[in-house]
């Protein structure tokens, strides 16, 4: 231990007295003045399922190239041809990461060893999903209805070009318009740029990026490579992606008793929480995702006192599906788990399903109403889809917009409705706001953000002020809201006189879409979350991408946010301490099986710095979502998601100088002169040595 | 910046002192002890002034830049000086040895003079001296990047190795010239090797103008090597007896019965 504290001070000062005298007397490693680390980098990783890997990989000791800033397609020769230095690594902006660059340079996979995007301005429209989402998951396959398998009948996302599911053999990584890319395009403007025709000068500025994936081929292949390990630690190659459902019943059940439960009928209200974008970790999902659950929410609240007041016949379910882009994968666990008696209600007590799409990018004034007509041949259900429908567009009385019904040969949105009905043809009704095909310009890619939705505030207002700040498309979302809202109620079997109290908050509305699509460490936000996860609330939005399932019973930044404003809506707030919160079933009147109870932060009251917190009691409670491909250990399922993700040991970036061949072929050829030179004459004074030093200066001790 | 850059760089540093073990040290084991005991003085000399720099740092300004030039000025002559304080420390170790390994062993002379024993020495202390310098900077080459994208210039890692190399022949002159006035109680030679090891510590604050410090050093380690030759029984006629390859004749001619 001495030594090695010895060696650290040896070292320290040795590069002290070797380095450059340089005023600035930091420690300057060498390492330091080679390497620029670049931190905000997010890169493509590799994804796996029964069939595929798509993503992208580098190789276990990095990829490196010569930056070459891409200005234009026709720029795209340089590197794939014509420049004199390959491999490159191309930078290039947003507006130029399209499919068909990103092909050209796949198919040169020799001369470029990566892309780098950076994030700029939105392109018109861009989507880098596929053209038919999730085409072999939902209920339209071959045995259902040929007609409309694999959208024979209306192609949902025709700007899709599929990016996002292609296979790249080079790394791709994306990063933001900030210091950083400043400093690489100054390397870049330095030391790469063509002078008058003449060549590139070395020392060349380049990058190296490291993302080397561990899992390959397919899902099965990763699993059973990660189950081969025998230690008591097995070392895992991939992991399935997964999360929580958040569902709260308006009248809750006791969530021990699983199975069928007599004479109840519930009416489900769903919507899709999770989004992707190419770079996963980059999800935005503002007209994909937030749309439909915002709504959902702010009818959850707009429910509240008049499910309290007259409790309806039916019992509604609201359900907030996670993982619903990578093959439906909240969903299809609700109904395995339903079909197998692991979820407190069965199949049978669905009644019906109002499912909200996303909604809030109208291409007029009307939303529309897609339902199944395959399961519509039958006349039961038929009937009940109509009078759901009937119930819809009664709903909208009094407010700025109606709901018109789809073409009746036309499937349905992907949606998790198409879940329920592969397992049981149920009644429903998908709400959205296009007719055929999607509206959503930015569906499942980066830019699909607050500005996607229009979402702009005054710029002289603070953040507190931009929260409270009701925008237009939130005055829009909250009268769909309570359309949606009423339309439950009575759907629920509610008293009609008591519909048209029921209206959703454009306050609470508006507050949501800010906390989720600008800034989620806000004050609202803050007061609902518990204390232990106030750090989950950020300057950003939160991420969309539903994320690997975690073993510990740890949810996402976006799950819990959900969760607890779906428990700040629908429950009510109590007055029990916080020790009697954590075990409430010590009091008389309360139920963990019922209910769960929440400490939250609370507001912090005007004149004071102390949060007001308190316990909040609801029925929301969060369900597993994991595929149940993984519980079956069936890994080439056709008929459950089997997405995996793959794990790495490190992913980083840095930029830094390369010198050209010559120079270090001319440094290895001086050193083996040196060292020949040097045996040579060692050699020839050793063997002359008697001669050359001959000369006895003390007489006696001739030695030699 | 590659393993060619690596190697080149590791060939040039250590050429003449790996040339130099392998032909002169690699087949004499005392050789071999006695070199590897100098590279343990030149350690525990580094040690010591390492300690100095550790406490004189932390408790100085650390914002100040002035401050802390005149410390590693400080550090660097201190370590000097340290340096020649251990190799004088070492001779008189030697010099008691000496004594002892005459008990100990059957001939009547010495296995081994302290002419060869300053030299083995003097290349110990070049050996480690030469590690700690060079080490570090060789461990960053094997990257693919070069030094410059800060505006530093791009020829430090052969300059290291340049220097390197020096410093390892300029580390066996001073020992073999150290040694053989601290013999015959030249005192105003031992006080040049001090010097001139001073100046040379002084000229890599010349740094990035390697030119600047380049020079000056390899001019230093020639006349010291000149210097060296002299005090080691070397002559103008010896060499020139060599180079003419006449030195058949000569041995038999001086042949003398012990």
């Amino acid at each position: 231990m001495f030594a090695e504290f010895a060696g650290k001070i040896l070292e320290y000062f040795v590069e002290r007295y070797r380095v450059h005298f340089v005023l600035d007397v930091s420690c300057n490693s060498v390492a330091q003045k080679i390497y620029v680390e670049l931190n905000n980098t997010v890169p493509c990783v590799r994804l796996l399922n029964a069939t595929h890997q798509i993503g992208c990989q580098s190789s276990i000791s990095g990829d490196t190239g010569v930056i070459h800033v891409l200005e234009s397609e026709a720029d795209l020769e340089w590197p794939l041809s014509k420049g004199p230095n390959p491999p490159y690594m191309v930078l290039l902006e947003s507006s130029l990461f399209t499919k068909s660059i990103m092909m050209k340079m796949k198919n040169a996979s020799s001369r470029v060893a990566g892309v780098v995007v950076v994030q700029k301005t939105s392109p018109p429209e861009f989507s880098p999903h596929t053209t038919c989402p999730n085409e072999n998951t939902g209920v339209y396959t071959e045995t259902y209805d040929h007609n409309l398998a694999h959208c024979n009948t209306t192609v949902w996302n025709p700007r899709g070009n599929g990016l996002s599911y292609e296979e790249f053999d080079s790394p791709v990584f994306s990063l933001k318009e900030d210091n950083e890319t400043e400093v690489i395009k100054q390397c870049y403007f330095d030391h790469n740029r063509v002078v008058n025709g003449s060549g590139l000068q070395y020392p060349l500025c380049a990058m190296q990026l490291f993302s080397h994936m561990h899992a390959v081929t397919d899902t099965a292949t990763c699993m059973r490579r990660s189950s081969m390990d025998f230690s008591t630690s097995p070392v895992m190659v991939c992991d399935p992606l997964g999360g929580y459902n958040v569902c709260a019943f308006i009248r809750p059940y006791n969530s021990t008793a699983f199975g069928h439960k007599e004479n109840e009928s519930v009416v489900i209200a769903a919507a899709r929480l999770d989004s992707r974008a190419f770079f996963l970790e980059d999800s935005t999902g503002a007209e994909g995702s937030v749309s439909g659950f915002v709504t959902l929410l702010a009818a959850a609240q707009a429910l509240r006192e008049a499910t309290q007041e007259a409790p309806p016949t039916r019992n509604i379910l609201f359900a907030f599906f996670h993982g619903e882009v990578f093959d439906y994968i909240g969903s299809s666990r609700m109904v395995y788990d339903m079909k197998n008696n692991m979820f407190v209600i069965d199949l049978d007590n669905v009644h019906s399903i109002l499912e909200i799409g996303q909604v809030a990018v109208r291409s007029g004034t009307n939303l529309f109403l897609h339902s199944d007509p395959v399961s519509r041949r039958n006349n039961t259900v038929h009937d009940e889809v109509t009078n759901l429908v009937k119930n819809l567009q009664s709903s909208t009385a009094g407010l700025n917009f109606s709901l018109v019904e789809t073409d009746f040969s036309q499937p349905l949105p992907p949606s998790s409705f198409q879940r329920l009905l592969r397992a049981r043809a149920i009644p429903g009704i998908v709400l959205a706001d296009h007719q055929t095909d999607i509206n959503n310009r930015y569906y499942e890619s980066f830019y699909d953000n607050a500005a996607h939705l229009n979402l702009t505030y005054p710029s002289n207002l603070s953040p507190e002020e931009q929260l409270e700040f009701v925008t237009d498309t939130a005055k829009s979302l909250t009268e769909v809201a309570t359309a949606v809202a009423r339309a439950l109620f009575k759907q629920a079997g509610g008293n009609n006189s008591q519909v048209n109290k029921i209206n959703a908050d454009p306050k609470t509305v508006t507050q949501m879409l800010y906390g989720f699509l600008v800034r989620s460490n806000n004050s609202w936000f803050q007061a609902v979350m518990a204390p232990e996860l106030k750090d989950i609330l950020q300057p950003n939005p939160p991420q969309y991408y539903v994320g690997v399932a975690k073993s510990s019973h740890q949810a996402n930044a976006l799950t819990y946010l959900v969760q607890y404003l779906l428990a700040n809506l629908t429950g009510t707030a109590t007055n029990l301490t916080q020790s009697q919160c954590k075990k409430p079933d010590e009091l008389p009147n309360e139920s963990t099986y019922l209910y769960s109870y929440l400490w939250v932060q609370g507001v912090v009251p005007p004149n004071s710095t102390q949060r007001e917190s308190f316990c909040v009691r609801t029925a929301v409670r969060l369900v597993k979502a994991v595929s149940p491909a993984f519980d079956l250990g069936d890994y080439i399922s056709k008929e459950y998601s089997t997405w995996t993700k793959s794990q790495w040991k490190f992913i980083k970036a840095r930029i830094f100088l390369v010198a050209s061949r010559d120079l270090e072929m001319l440094t290895l050829g001086v050193g083996v002169a040196v060292l020949f030179t040097s045996l040579l004459v060692t050699y020839f004074v050793r063997t002359k040595a008697d001669v050359l030093f001959s000369s006895v200066r003390e007489p006696n001790n001739a030695a030699y | 910046m590659t393993a060619s850059v690596f190697f080149g760089c590791t060939f040039i540093a250590f050429g003449p002192a790996i040339a130099l073990f392998l032909f002169t040290i690699a087949r004499d084991p005392l050789r071999v002890i006695f070199l590897i005991a100098g590279a343990f003085f030149w350690l525990c000399s580094l040690l010591l002034s390492s300690l100095v720099w550790f406490i004189t740092v932390q408790i100085s300004n650390k914002e100040s830049s002035s401050q802390q030039k005149g410390l590693l000025i400080f550090g660097v002559v201190l370590s000097v000086l340290l340096q020649e304080t251990c190799r004088f420390g070492y001779y008189k170790l030697l010099k008691k040895a000496n004594e002892g390994l005459l008990m100990l062993s059957a001939e009547e002379t010495m296995p081994i003079s302290i002419r060869q024993l300053a030299y083995v020495s003097g290349l110990g202390f070049g050996f480690m001296s030469g590690a700690f310098s060079m080490v570090n900077i060789l461990a960053d080459s094997v990257g693919p990047g070069t030094i410059g994208i800060h505006g530093d210039s791009q020829h430090y890692f052969l300059s290291s190795a340049f220097m390197t190399m020096a410093i390892v022949l300029l580390h066996m002159f001073w020992g073999v010239v150290f040694f053989d006035s601290c013999e015959k109680q030249h005192w105003w030679s031992l006080a040049v090797v001090v010097i001139s090891h001073l100046l040379v510590s002084c000229l890599t604050f010349q740094n990035p103008q390697y030119v600047g410090s380049l020079v000056p050093t390899y001019i230093i380690v020639f006349l010291l090597g000149l210097w060296a030759f002299f005090c080691s029984g070397g002559s103008l006629r010896n060499l020139k007896l060599c180079l003419t390859c006449k030195d058949k004749d000569f041995l038999l001619a001086n042949h003398r019965p012990r």
